[in-house]
């Protein structure tokens, strides 16, 4: 199907100023939520002694990170063992 | 006061009404059935039983509790946001089947005991199909009969369950259930068959995106939902359970990772999802239980609106791959806004459902110091982010232009998910009406300042992660393929094994049956060789020989008898 006509308009994103501002937005607020960590002292979600490593500084920031990373690198190595045509099964 | 009638009833006979009637009336009225089934499930209160005798056989058609009740009342709004969502459709076998589905998925979780529960259970497998069928092309044809051959199969492990049930404990209770015989077991698997378990998993996979856009919301909502139900009622605080659970969180984040077609990723992103109810259902009555329940209730409504945007997209461009589709935020902005609502909730932003409802499964695992699962809760809640929560809506209205230009989704599509975001934001911003209807008394408390904290500095993190790698251009493409899991086994491995077998045994039985024949013709010439009138066997003896050989007979025997004789 090809598109009808493309319109004039230029759209929120179409303009790269506005990419960057957003991205940049969200760099500001990952520095904001992790700095918190040096002025507020989290309570621990296991008890004393089970986990010490979710109490150091960024922790969850930094699993949040990783898991994205690793994830890419996994599923684009089973991507290599695992894809096929998309008429396979037909 | 009225008495209410059986909360199955108007949906299931009301659904009977609808080929009836002409188009109007038939919209009309698969939007007012939802509402009057509702209203006459509120008469219903917790502590009920029903028997009728059927046959001189007692069936408990009926039997209420908190549990019950919660799901009922999800069921109930579920099946009235599909139907607004449908409500453009003119298609009779659709809407038709869409109620009855719905009216089978309230039989299920009434159940009282399992011959009620295993009459839903097939109901359910018979009127979902229709869901798939009616996309009616070849691919839908194939993936409907696959799933309903799953679904049948999952229904008679049931039956067989509960005969073996009968047979050794004499009841037909729809209750807990210890796992020490193998009726229970039997069970546990047919309820793991609809409920996706890891390798049982893949009808889901399969059969969801083949859907039509409007039957892959009543999907979502049903069958899966009534397989948790089922579980947190027979089979709550089984150990293994919390292991099921754990896996189903984290594999279904890889394929969902390089998977093209976007309501396949909704799949895996559900089985997922339905792997922390699974945990929630092992760590047990109490707030395991409470979790379960909770996040099944936020899911079928951000699942709903997820699986309705992407509905709509697939309505109006006719693609639904992320890598035909992209900038349709300039084309469709309200489904952009209400898409993105669902991708909040589902990866439990703060003031989002599943904020207050994943969670707790988590705060579960935690308060019984289950510490490896609840890192692997963690790393699966970081990983939805990354594919429903991101991936969805990024590839489909973001990314590059795909220059597709369409109209903005039909507004009782927009109504639909304009509810279904409402109703996520209103249970993430106050989850205490949520709670109120949860099984067990809710102790826990989603909004802490350390929960808070901890649960943006992971999501934004992860953002930050796609971030990065979009930037960098590591992020790897939409790409036109599929990728194989376990329907590998049954559509390829299977019939590859018996076309193998087919291919070399079909010579062999050739040079067998070759060597028969020979063998049998040489045979037929030996018999006739001796049989023909001039044949040894057919020749006329003479009487002289015949005494000869009597004689001879006869002196073996005397001999014999002398031997024997000899001291």
């Amino acid at each position: 199907m090809k598109p009808p006509i493309l319109e004039k308009k230029n759209h929120l994103f179409d303009n790269p100023r506005n990419v960057r501002w957003l991205r940049r937005a969200l760099y500001v607020l990952c520095v904001v939520v992790v700095l918190i960590d040096l002025v507020y002292h989290r309570h621990l979600t296991f008890e004393e002694g089970i986990f010490s490593a979710e109490g150091w500084f960024g922790f969850y920031a930094i699993y949040g990170f990783i898991t994205v990373i690793l994830v890419v690198v996994v599923a684009l190595g089973m991507r290599k063992l695992l894809k096929r045509e998309e008429d396979y099964y037909d | 006061m009225i008495e209410p009638l059986h909360p199955a009833l108007i949906l299931l006979l009301g659904s009977l009404l609808l080929p009836l009637l002409p188009n109007g009336y038939r919209k009309v009225l698969l939007l007012a059935l939802p509402v009057a089934s509702f209203v006459n499930l509120l008469g219903i209160e917790a502590g009920m039983q029903w028997t009728i005798s059927i046959a001189g056989f007692d069936v408990e058609v009926l039997r209420t509790d908190k549990l019950s009740l919660l799901f009922g009342y999800l069921f109930h709004l579920a099946a009235f946001l599909s139907a607004l969502f449908a409500f453009g459709l003119q298609d009779r076998v659709q809407q038709t089947s869409g109620l009855m589905y719905a009216g089978a998925a309230v039989l299920a979780v009434f159940a009282g005991d399992l011959i009620v529960l295993f009459v839903g259970w097939e109901l359910l497998a018979l009127t979902s199909v229709f869901q798939i069928w009616a996309r009616r092309n070849e691919r839908a044809r194939g993936a409907g009969m696959r799933y309903l051959m799953i679904h049948i199969s999952s229904g008679l492990l049931l039956l067989v369950g509960t005969a073996f049930h009968y047979e050794q404990t004499g009841s037909l209770g729809f209750g807990p259930m210890a796992l020490d015989d193998p009726a229970a077991y039997l069970i546990l698997l047919a309820f793991g068959i609809k409920c996706a378990f890891p390798l049982l998993h893949n009808w889901l996979i399969d059969a969801y995106p083949e859907a039509t856009p409007t039957g892959a919301v009543f999907l979502s909502a049903f069958t899966t939902k009534v397989a948790i139900y089922a579980l947190a009622r027979s089979f709550a605080g089984v150990e293994a359970l919390i292991w099921v659970g754990a896996i189903m969180t984290v594999f279904p984040i890889f394929y969902a990772m390089i998977e093209n077609d976007l309501r396949r990723v909704l799949g895996y992103s559900m089985i997922n999802q339905l792997g922390f109810m699974v945990v929630g259902v092992g760590l047990g009555e109490g707030m395991g239980v409470n979790g379960a329940v909770a996040h099944a209730f936020t899911d079928v409504i951000f699942k709903g609106l997820l699986f309705m945007s992407m509905g709509a997209v697939l309505f109006r461009t006719g693609h639904i791959n992320g890598s035909d589709l992209g900038g349709l935020y300039k084309s469709m902005p309200i489904t952009t806004g209400l898409c993105i609502v669902g991708a909040a909730s589902i990866s439990a932003f703060p003031l989002f459902s599943g904020f207050v409802s994943k969670t707790m499964v988590m705060a579960a695992a935690v308060d019984q110091g289950h510490l490896w699962v609840w890192l692997i809760l963690l790393f699966a809640s970081a990983g939805v982010l990354h594919h429903a929560g991101i991936k969805i809506p990024f590839f489909a209205f973001f990314a590059h232009d795909s220059g597709i230009r369409c109209k903005e989704a039909p507004s009782h599509m927009l109504v639909a998910m304009g509810l279904a975001a409402a109703l996520c934001v209103l249970i993430g911003s106050f989850p205490q009406f949520l709670y109120s209807l949860l099984p067990y008394p809710v102790t826990y408390e989603p909004y802490t300042t350390t929960h808070i904290l901890t649960q943006l500095q992971l999501l934004l993190f992860s953002v930050l992660g796609f971030t990065l790698l979009q930037v960098f251009k590591l992020y790897p493409p939409e790409l036109r393929a599929i990728n194989l899991d376990s329907d590998f086994l049954y559509r390829r491995l299977f019939p590859g094994v018996v076309q193998t077998m087919v291919r070399i045994g079909t010579p062999v039985r050739d040079q067998v049956s070759i060597a028969t024949k020979r063998w049998l013709n040489h045979l037929i010439i030996i018999i006739k060789r001796l049989h023909t009138p001039d044949g040894i066997l057919s020749r006329t003896w003479l009487t002289n020989s015949s005494v000869q050989i009597i004689l001879l007979l006869l002196s073996i025997y005397l001999l014999y008898y002398l031997l024997q004789r000899l001291p």
